[in-house]
């Protein structure tokens, strides 16, 4: 067996009564790409944050190559050679590529020397490990898999001998996904060693030699990937067995409900983010929107649902114009029938430091059913929080709990909750899963297919695929704020990708 | 990157964390009364009976709490929904305007509980009406309220200073100030309530505004927690992004809030003027409305922390006057130093204690610290 270049015995972490890593041992080989996956809270995150020494664990040891090492800021960690990419990245953005990667460690007050030490560096790692990227280019001016990239030289300029990678695929095209997990074998290579964190599945499978599971803070398995399915890992993950295809009927669409004509969004800066667009949505169909983040679908959204002013074009709903290029009022709208799940549902679709009935009204606070004059019918908003809160399963079954405290997936089913009980004729949905465990994502999917089945034309925005796959009706791909295409459910993930990728409208346009 | 939040009990989070801020304020303010010279207890001693020790010292505490419950509910509203008002103090003073003019016009005409609804709706109007610009140029413009209100503190002062030795004054007089109000335009003193308990309150000038103090926090609470436009005015504090998707208009709240706010701050001068000085003097205000801004951050905002913040506030005041009369080392001066202790510890660094209090609630007992569902919310 080769020498594990991490091991943790024993790690355990709480946060108050909430024992987030319970006795957890984990050992990854040097020289191997070692993939974390588990639902949202599972513990994944503080476990790589303990390493990381964004955290101190309240017991157990870390061992770097066979010793023990004590971890207590990421300083410590970076020493021990650990280097992080993180979800989100940490990169200043008027800086360049080369001021980026010595940040924090100029070495000295004059920048003049270490910038021509980073050049020379950076060389030599764009020669062993292909990981090319203009030194002198602005972050801001580099699409999102460059700066990923500059993330990772960020670690190995450090001398990150093992790397971890926190859900590195959320923002990326299969394209570039596909082309860093060619830079993760080269990393493994050069005898690097790679921690992937994800709940993508197919990733797992795709790049790992081994793959560790968490749930409810334990480590419950760690199998050698060729040796496991995807079937097995979800089904670990759970806890139970998992359907991952949705199962569903025929659509039958009618009329209709949603027609979008010729729109044009731009955003605060003044670009152009959706560049005329048109469709329809009928009712009775689920029509998703499928495209990496960033490129217009956002945009498109708010607009519809009265967030954002159109520069032009029209909107209709049930065949009557919305004002989409002036005020268009998402209160007047939800009244005619729109209901609308927003992407950020942390800042938009929902106010955290309210209680959980609290936001059960949100949007809805002016019905006079939760009303009593100018005075909130708390019974009454209490009481249709309780009903909610048993039909979609919400847990803990606390109304008056601060919603900060409700998990990813419970805090989604609150919006989504709030916004079907109303029973609208359209429904707006974006990112419906994003950082939602799989046992909800199962019962978000099924509440989205019935609404269809009600007879309620639903538009979906997924930068999931899989998701935009196996619920959509009919698949429209956005790239760089228009409709580049569109496709039946059967389409393959590659001719989806493509499309995504922009690449044949750059065809057509030459 | 701090461990997470734990919740703490509520007594521990309303009482325990702003007793140790105090505790610590008053060490710190008890180090600078030794530098000059002066003994810290017999201070402390003084300091409290000024403020606590008889019928009148207490009177006097309650009617310096008045003004600071009306300012201090003021900036909480607003902080609600996340502005800062600066400009409590301006507003108070230009609500002062609109009282005199109802005193100055009625005081002879209507008895007293007359007068007093219409000052109160003149006061309110004014102060209300002075916070309506800046509102209108933070919600349409995008003027940082910050900036204006403290503009308008400004103006509010060179316009009554303008007003004060021009229109409103008596001629022959040679005071900046508006002549006496009649009976009329006088609050009745509320000290007969301690003389009932045999407490000799003198002439101090606890009076009726002090209930109107009690009845508008009632008032602020019922409106922030039990009104649709409260639950609109928290979400806009809380997330303006949220408050545009549930399709609550962003302007109209503002400016809705700010004028509330500035109404609050402009009751004050019912318990300034009509209470005691019976007549509109410069710069009446002393300050109230600064120091709102620290009662409001001690009480959380809250009404039913406002008032007790409100009276400790009212007994540095009260007993400051006291202490810098009993020890000459301690001046004035002194006091504000003390109250600027208070603020920065209770208001500034308010959750400088709060980790390590955190740590030992946890370690004691994990049950009784609340516990975010959310375990791995780390990087």
């Amino acid at each position: 067996m080769a020498e594990a270049a991490i091991e943790l015995i024993g790690i355990n972490k709480s946060f108050g009564a909430v024992r987030a890593n319970r006795d957890i041992h984990l050992a990854v080989k040097k020289g191997t790409i070692h993939g974390i996956v588990g639902e949202n809270g599972a513990g994944k995150s503080t476990l790589m944050s303990i390493l990381y020494g964004f955290y101190q664990a309240d017991s157990g040891e870390i061992r770097v190559n066979g010793k023990p090492t004590r971890i207590a800021t990421p300083n410590d960690a970076i020493a021990a050679g650990i280097g992080m990419v993180h979800q989100h990245f940490m990169l200043v953005h008027n800086f360049t590529v080369v001021e980026n990667v010595i940040l924090g460690v100029e070495g000295e007050p004059l920048l003049r020397s270490s910038i021509a030490k980073a050049r020379s560096e950076l060389q030599r790692l764009e020669r062993e490990y292909g990981l090319e990227v203009d030194p002198d280019a602005v972050i801001e001016t580099l699409p999102v898999g460059l700066q990923q990239r500059v993330e990772i030289l960020k670690a190995l300029y450090r001398g990150a001998e093992t790397l971890i990678l926190d859900e590195p695929t959320g923002v990326l095209t299969p394209a570039e996904a596909d082309h860093l997990f060619r830079i993760l074998r080269q990393l493994k290579e050069q005898g690097k060693t790679v921690v992937l964190i994800t709940h993508k599945l197919r990733e797992i499978m795709a790049v790992t030699d081994n793959v560790s599971v968490m749930r409810q803070g334990t480590m419950v398995a760690t199998r050698k990937t060729a040796e496991t399915t995807v079937g097995e890992l979800a089904e670990l993950m759970v806890g139970r067995r998992v359907l991952l295809r949705v199962e569903k009927g025929e659509a039958n669409p009618g009329d209709f409900k949603l027609v979008v004509e010729d729109l044009t969004v731009r955003d605060t800066r003044g670009v152009t983010m959706v560049d005329d667009v048109s469709f329809g949505v009928r009712a009775g169909e689920i029509v998703g929107i499928a495209g990496v983040a960033g490129n217009g679908q956002s945009e498109l959204i708010e607009a519809i649902a009265g967030i954002r002013a159109a520069v032009s074009g029209s909107v209709l709903l049930d065949g009557k114009p919305i004002d989409v290029t002036g005020k268009a009022d998402p209160g007047e709208l939800r009244e005619r029938g729109l209901a609308h799940v927003p992407e950020d549902r942390h800042h938009v679709g929902l106010v955290l430091a309210f209680e959980e009935n609290e936001n059960s009204i949100l949007g809805y606070h002016d019905q006079q059913k939760y009303l009593n004059g100018a005075f909130l019918d708390i019974p009454a908003i209490r009481k249709d929080a309780e009903d909610k809160v048993i039909k979609y399963d919400i847990r803990p079954a606390d109304i008056r709990l601060k919603t900060a405290n409700f998990s990813g997936g419970n805090q989604q089913k609150i919006v989504l909750a709030r916004e079907m009980e109303q029973d609208p004729d359209v429904l707006i949905v974006g990112q419906p899963t994003r950082g939602v465990d799989v046992g909800a994502i199962e019962f978000i999917h099924r509440r989205l297919i019935e609404m269809r089945d009600l007879g309620k034309a639903v538009l979906l925005v997924s930068v999931e695929l899989d998701e935009i796959r196996s619920l959509s009706d009919r698949i429209l791909v956005m790239f760089d704020g228009r409709i580049v295409g569109e496709r039946g459910p059967d389409a393959t993930e590659g001719e989806l990708g493509l499309l995504m990728a922009g690449v044949e409208a750059k065809e057509a346009a030459e | 990157m701090s461990a997470p939040y734990a919740k703490l009990p509520r007594w521990a989070d309303y009482g325990l964390i702003p007793l140790i801020n105090l505790i610590v304020a008053f060490l710190v303010a008890g180090l600078v009364v030794l530098l000059v010279g002066e003994n810290p207890f017999d201070a402390a001693v003084i300091l409290i009976k000024g403020a606590l020790g008889g019928g009148q010292n207490i009177a006097y505490t309650l009617y310096y709490a008045t003004n600071f419950i009306f300012t201090g509910l003021a900036v909480a509203i607003a902080f609600h929904c996340s502005l800062f008002n600066i400009g409590g103090e301006g507003q108070a003073y230009v609500g002062g305007l609109g009282l005199s003019i109802v005193c100055l016009a009625f005081d002879g005409i209507f008895p007293w509980w007359i007068n007093f609804p219409l000052a109160i709706v003149a006061s309110a109007l004014f102060g209300a009406l002075w916070a309506l610009i800046p509102a209108y140029l933070q919600a349409k413009r995008g003027s940082h309220i910050v900036i204006t209100t403290i503009m308008f503190n400004f103006i509010a002062a060179s316009l009554m200073v303008y007003l004060l030795v021009g229109p409103l004054k008596p001629f022959h007089s040679q005071a900046p100030q508006t002549r006496d109000f009649l009976p009329g335009g006088q609050l009745p003193k509320l000290g007969f309530i301690f003389e009932w308990m045999g407490m000799r309150v003198r002439t101090a000038p606890f009076n009726v505004s002090f209930l109107l103090a009690l009845v508008a926090s009632v008032f602020v609470w019922l409106l922030v927690w039990r009104t649709r436009f409260g639950y609109e005015l928290r979400t806009m504090g809380f997330s303006a992004d949220a408050a545009r998707y549930a399709g609550i208009n962003e302007a109209r709240t503002i400016i809705i809030t700010m004028m509330i706010s500035g109404g609050l701050a402009g009751l004050m001068a019912t318990n300034v003027i009509m209470g005691d000085q019976h007549h509109m003097a410069l710069d009446f205000a002393s300050g109230a409305g600064f120091v709102g801004i620290a009662v409001a951050l001690m009480g959380r905002s809250h009404p039913f922390g406002i008032i007790p913040a409100a009276i400790l506030f009212g007994m540095l005041y009260q007993g400051g006057a006291d202490l810098s009369f009993e020890m000459p080392e301690i001046s004035r001066d002194m006091i504000v130093i003390i109250q600027g202790l208070v603020i920065l510890f209770a208001g500034a660094l308010e959750h400088m204690f709060r980790p390590a209090i955190q740590a030992i609630f946890a370690s004691l007992s994990p049950r009784s610290v609340g516990v975010e569902a959310k375990a791995g919310r780390g990087s």
